[in-house]
């Protein structure tokens, strides 16, 4: 490992990826600190999604800089490379395990050896059985332990979903529309849920909700066509002449 | 993972009717009167064991598709192996019986005008070492096809593909006569195995006993391996395998790994059938029979162990009767039997007597309570 080149947590410069001849990021530049949060926005096809792949390791940018922890070439790791070195991330569609228990999807996502070996003769140990028992009190899925993960509501999916990302102990998650489909109510809790844990981790969150984008109350960055168009607190963001055009119309 | 998690109440079933089997085959051969309805006549000793390694065979395709998505329609490859491994033993023992009467060179050599044993005949004069390729050959096969399907992430149809590829492949080899395993006629005319003549009765009592014991420990390793945290992932890789990646799961590992154990459980399935059925040749490498494979497994309910058992016994008890009685219907039955569950029973029969069941259990609960409900009995 080399020293690092960046402070920063997550260090994006000059990304750019293609596809066919589309320019779905395009010379993007992004930094998050430690235990930061931040909300990305931008109107669909922006490159949000792109720029998740890229982070954990689904897409190679066809140029640019990549860094964790100022050391790490993401460009270079693979999907599970880049989950054990701590970066957890949430789909748009909650993703579970819909035929395993609720307790089974967060002890698989627990952070332990990952090697076939050492699954096949692992044992639950005490110390499983209380992380288990702290993250599903966490996501408030306690009554529900024992239910098939398919059969919970889209919220609770939701839920389950960013406790298995908490099992991971990732150093940064990123965390696709966790608003979408859920109650007002439910909303509301995700929100401070998001925030709790951006006290001690660094978040990222791609959402469309606005009211719930201004009830994270972080810095806001805006994407379009592949790059950064603003960068800021959501009301100079969202006071941005181009911003308005492009996103969220007059 | 405790014992209770492995024997689960199915197992126990499962295990108590295998053993059920194990002692009654041979009390209703050997001790029963040939007179008796009751005896089971001779010729049905190896067809039953047939059945038991073909059983044994679909418990092993059912690992990497019910627990891992793996669908392979190439696993007749891996049995056929194993059976050659067993094959060339079973001919080394023939030794200067055979029609040419050589002491070292099976028949078809010396048809062939060999002078001497190839190279990798040598040490299958010895079952030890045949047991070991039993295992060892499918399972290589297995590790070098899958390390760079898996890497290349190559999943659902398009893998399935490459193994119905590889057991072609396979069969087209194993046909020429210039391979050494006897071309088109393959391996027969076996004479005895260990110094037991292997067409006599009690032989092949012993055959069926060994082949439901194989069984049985089969769907025990099965059972422990997927009621570990390993096959928890598994069903995580079959149900989400995007998500298990961004976990920090290695799926290609795991892909591997049970790939390479389900290949060498069929590799023991073909090691039996062969003394069983005397014969194997390069048809046991046809597509066909992996994807009959398939059938038996879907009949009896992909994913539960248990049933593949059940599918692989049933479907070939009627492909026995079948072909007897009506042969030219059977591929149509097969096809029919096959539409019919994909499309009535996508559970397999184990998976419909288990919905079944559970239907009678809540009726029988929601039933008023003024029915008499003998409690006391119980």
């Amino acid at each position: 490992m080399s020293a690092p080149v960046t402070p920063t947590l997550l260090y994006l410069d000059n990304v750019s990826v293609s596809f066919d001849g589309f320019r779905a990021l395009n010379s993007l530049s992004l930094a998050i600190d430690h235990a930061e949060m931040r909300a990305i926005i931008g109107p669909n096809g922006a490159g949000k999604t792109t720029m998740m792949d890229v982070i954990t390791g689904k897409t190679r940018p066809n140029e640019g800089t990549a860094l964790f922890e100022g050391s790490h070439d993401l460009t270079a790791l693979d999907e599970a490379a880049i989950a054990e070195l701590g970066i957890g991330r949430k789909f748009q569609t909650p993703t579970v395990f819909e035929m395993h228990s609720v307790e089974d999807n967060i002890l698989l996502a627990l952070k332990e050896n990952r090697s076939p070996f050492a699954t096949l003769l692992s044992r639950r140990t005490a110390q499983e059985r209380e992380r288990i028992e702290a993250l599903l009190e966490r996501v408030r899925l306690t009554a529900h332990r024992h239910r098939k993960a398919g059969e919970l509501s889209h919220g609770q999916k939701q839920w389950l979903e960013i406790g298995m990302l908490l099992a991971q102990q990732p150093k940064l998650l990123l965390i696709d529309e966790p608003a979408a489909g859920m109650t007002d109510q439910e909303t509301a809790d995700t929100a401070d849920l998001l925030r709790d844990i951006a006290k001690t981790q660094a978040v990222i969150v791609v959402e469309h909700d606005m009211t719930f984008v201004r009830d994270l109350d972080v810095k806001v960055t805006c994407l379009h066509e592949g790059t950064v168009l603003a960068e800021g607190t959501l009301d100079a963001v969202s006071a941005n002449e181009r911003v308005v055009e492009v996103y969220l119309g007059r | 993972m405790t014992m209770q998690s492995v024997l689960d109440r199915q197992s126990i079933i499962v295990l108590l009717l295998l053993g059920a089997a194990a002692i009654l085959v041979p009390v209703l051969n050997v001790a029963v009167d040939p007179a008796s309805p009751f005896h089971l006549s001779d010729h049905l000793v190896p067809l039953l064991g047939k059945y038991i390694s073909f059983a044994l065979l679909a418990l092993s395709v059912d690992l990497i598709w019910g627990f891992c998505g793996i669908l392979s329609l190439g696993h007749g490859a891996f049995f056929a192996l194993g059976g050659y491994a067993m094959g060339m033993y079973l001919m080394r023992q023939v030794g200067p019986r055979g029609v040419y009467a050589d002491p070292i060179l099976p028949d078809f050599m010396v048809f062939l005008n060999w002078k001497e044993l190839p190279w990798f005949w040598h040490g299958f004069d010895w079952l030890p070492f045949a047991a070991v390729m039993v295992l060892l050959v499918p399972g290589i096969l297995a590790f070098v096809f899958g390390w760079f399907a898996f890497r290349s992430r190559v999943t659902g149809v398009y893998l399935s593909i490459i193994t119905q590829a590889m057991t072609f492949a396979l069969m087209l080899a194993f046909f020429r006569n210039d391979m050494g395993f006897g071309g088109n006629n393959g391996l027969t005319d076996f004479k005895e195995i260990l110094g037991f003549p292997i067409q006599a009765a009690s032989t092949r009592i012993v055959l069926f006993v060994l082949s439901v014991a194989a069984l049985v420990g089969g769907y025990l390793l099965c059972r422990w391996v997927v009621s570990s945290k390993f096959g928890k992932v598994l069903v995580a890789v079959r149900d989400a395998e995007s998500r298990t990646r961004f976990l920090g799961y290695r799926v290609e590992h795991y892909k591997l790994a049970v790939f390479t154990l389900s290949a060498m459980l069929a590799g023991v399935a073909g090691a039996l059938y062969v003394p069983q059925v005397g014969i194997i040749n390069p048809s046991e490498f046809a597509p066909a029979n992996s994807i009959e494979v398939v059938i038996w497994v879907a009949v009896g309910g992909r994913g539960t162990l248990a049933g593949p058992i059940l599918g692989a016994l049933l479907v070939n008890a009627g492909k026995t009767w079948f072909t007897g009685v009506l042969p030219e219907f059977w591929l149509f039955a097969l096809g029919g039997l096959f539409v019919f569950v994909t499309l009535l029973m996508p559970r397999g029969i184990l998976g419909a007597a288990k919905d079944l069941w559970a239907h009678a259990g809540q009726r029988l609960k929601s039933r008023p309570i003024s029915e008499p409900v003998s409690q006391a009995a119980e």
